[in-house]
């Protein structure tokens, strides 16, 4: 028998939009839940850069340099393995595409890494092609710390664990290999359409 | 988001461990601090729940729930000594 | 008193709402009816599981606000996006069910075998879990020597405020409100700090144990001054609590 607690509803809000917008087992969420796993870093813009490492190979920004590059304004939904998901969220950022550019290999693997030590892998396939973004502006105004600025990775078809915070590179890698919450237990790939939250799923 | 400690993940590792967690004594794999796992940093809102320490940083304890299963993974720690019931009364 | 296990099986179970009382506005006692409750330790908490017909759930920790020889009782503080705490503190009603485990933790816990003076520093709903060993100490007849210093926003704010004011022998209780004082206050009126717990604080040389309950920046604030006094850390019990619920 399963205990239910009267009159519980929790915060979450009824939602009657295209049920095609929500992954399977996701709720709406009208607040921006700040989910972390370490202290906030600041690291001053002075000191700040984004490199692409290939191999022996790196190309680094400084923070004027990376906000002299084309940027974009994009919406788009975002969702959290922990089952919220905020819609129409709008962002300005740089593209991957952008930064991958001049990138020689053919490494079909990036491991994004952050201020404060945390990894994250994906498909190259999955930052290319106008799909993710090197983001600086959340809702018209400048990212905030606790939610990853002065930038974050934005990878909005992958589970918001994927976006990482305080990104400052990616490593181009011929294999994939876990970053932080996939080597816990989270899925490698991590397609919110396909449920895929844990290893194995 | 302030971090907490590991007072507030008492009930999770009670869970796991069958046990009275937050003074059992942790000592970190990286710089060597030795803390009672309630002065531990927490963090509880994450994909999982992670612990530090409170000296160097590193991380010493993860719990992911995957498919309602608690994993906790314990490496960054050196060792974890349960509490002696001489511990019990400080 | 039976002793909270330290080794077993914790396991979630019903309990239902014996009473409730409002403490202030927004903060509410809730006094359960624990069937297969196997006693508790002051300084020890509980974690509360709502579940919503749906499926859906949403677990937070409260610490115990009575004795070890009393029902269980635990004073829950609403927050402004709280999720849990408007229901506990708004919805519940005497004899509605609540699904809970515990008690949990043996860090944060105060016996009267201990006789070192005791300081006891709590901002805002830190005061549950030093309610709960205050009352302890004297529903035990402990005599040792208590000195609380508790940081309110407001007169309005301070919880067991009229428990408060019986002062029990031997207990000093001395506040401060930050934000709002009533005419003639003649406590503090400043957030705590260094020198107002070198005031305050008990003199290292009498080897006092403090017990600090708060939000985390308030108990880092005072965890570090007592640290800089000359309190061995091992003496300075700390328990953070945090915006989501009380934990």
């Amino acid at each position: 028998m399963n205990f239910i607690s009267r009159g519980f509803r929790g915060r979450r809000r009824d939602w009657e939009g295209y049920p095609t917008r929500l992954p399977p087992g996701q709720y709406v969420t009208d607040d921006f839940p700040v989910l972390s796993a370490g202290p906030t870093p600041h690291t001053p813009l002075e000191q700040w850069t984004f490199s692409v490492v290939d191999g022996d190979d790196r190309k680094t920004w400084s923070w004027e340099e990376f906000r002299a590059l084309p940027s974009e304004t994009v919406t788009v939904d975002v969702h959290c393995v922990t089952r919220w998901s905020k819609l129409d969220t709008t962002w300005e950022g740089v593209s991957i595409d952008t930064l991958l550019e001049q990138v020689e290999s053919d490494a079909p693997y990036v491991l994004a890494f952050c201020d404060g030590g945390y990894t994250t892998n994906l498909p190259r396939e999955d930052v290319s092609g106008g799909k993710a973004w090197v983001a600086f502006d959340y809702d018209g105004e400048p990212l905030e710390p606790e939610h990853g600025g002065p930038a974050r990775l934005l990878v909005p078809h992958l589970y918001f664990w994927k976006s990482a915070k305080w990104v400052r590179g990616l490593e181009l890698r011929e294999e994939d290999g876990p970053g932080f919450w996939e080597t816990y237990g989270y899925h490698l790939y991590g397609d919110p359409w396909r449920e895929q939250r844990y290893a194995g799923d | 988001m302030e971090a907490l400690d590991g007072n507030a993940i008492a009930g999770l590792l009670h869970d796991v461990f069958d046990a009275e967690m937050t003074s059992a004594t942790g000592v970190c794999g990286s710089c060597g601090a030795s803390r009672q796992v309630a002065e531990l940093v927490v963090y509880v809102r994450a994909p999982g729940t992670v612990a530090r320490c409170r000296s160097c940083g590193s991380v010493l304890i993860v719990v992911a729930e995957v498919r309602g299963i608690k994993c906790v993974d314990l490496s960054g720690l050196a060792s974890l000594e349960p509490p002696t019931a001489a511990s019990d009364v400080d | 008193m039976a002793r909270a296990a330290v080794r077993g099986r914790l396991s979630w179970q019903i309990a239902s709402v014996d009473a409730v009382a409002e403490e202030t506005p927004r903060v509410r006692t809730i006094v359960l009816e624990v069937p297969a409750w196997l006693g508790h330790r002051a300084g020890q908490h509980l974690d509360v599981r709502l579940t919503a017909a749906d499926g859906y759930r949403a677990e937070r920790s409260y610490s115990i606000a009575s004795a070890p020889d009393e029902p269980v009782a635990i004073t829950v503080e609403r927050l402004e996006d709280g999720e849990v705490s408007p229901y506990l503190t708004e919805e519940l009603r005497v004899g509605d069910a609540l699904e809970l485990r515990g008690p949990v933790g043996g860090y944060f816990v105060w016996g009267p075998e201990d006789r070192s003076p005791l300081l006891l520093v709590a901002g805002g709903s830190g005061i549950v879990p030093l309610r709960a060993i205050l009352r302890h100490r004297r529903r035990s007849g402990a005599d040792v020597p208590v000195r609380l210093l508790y940081s309110s926003r407001s007169l309005e704010d301070v919880i067991y405020r009229a428990e408060l004011d019986e002062l029990a022998d031997g207990v000093e209780v001395i506040q401060t409100l930050t934000r709002e004082q009533p005419p003639g206050w003649t406590g503090y009126t400043r957030r705590v700090d260094a020198e107002l717990l070198g005031e305050v604080a008990w003199p290292v040389d009498e080897n006092p144990l403090a017990f600090v309950c708060g939000p985390t920046s308030f108990v880092e604030t005072v965890a570090d001054g007592l640290v800089g006094l000359g309190y061995p850390a091992v003496r300075v019990k700390t328990e953070r609590f945090g915006p989501t619920g009380g934990r």
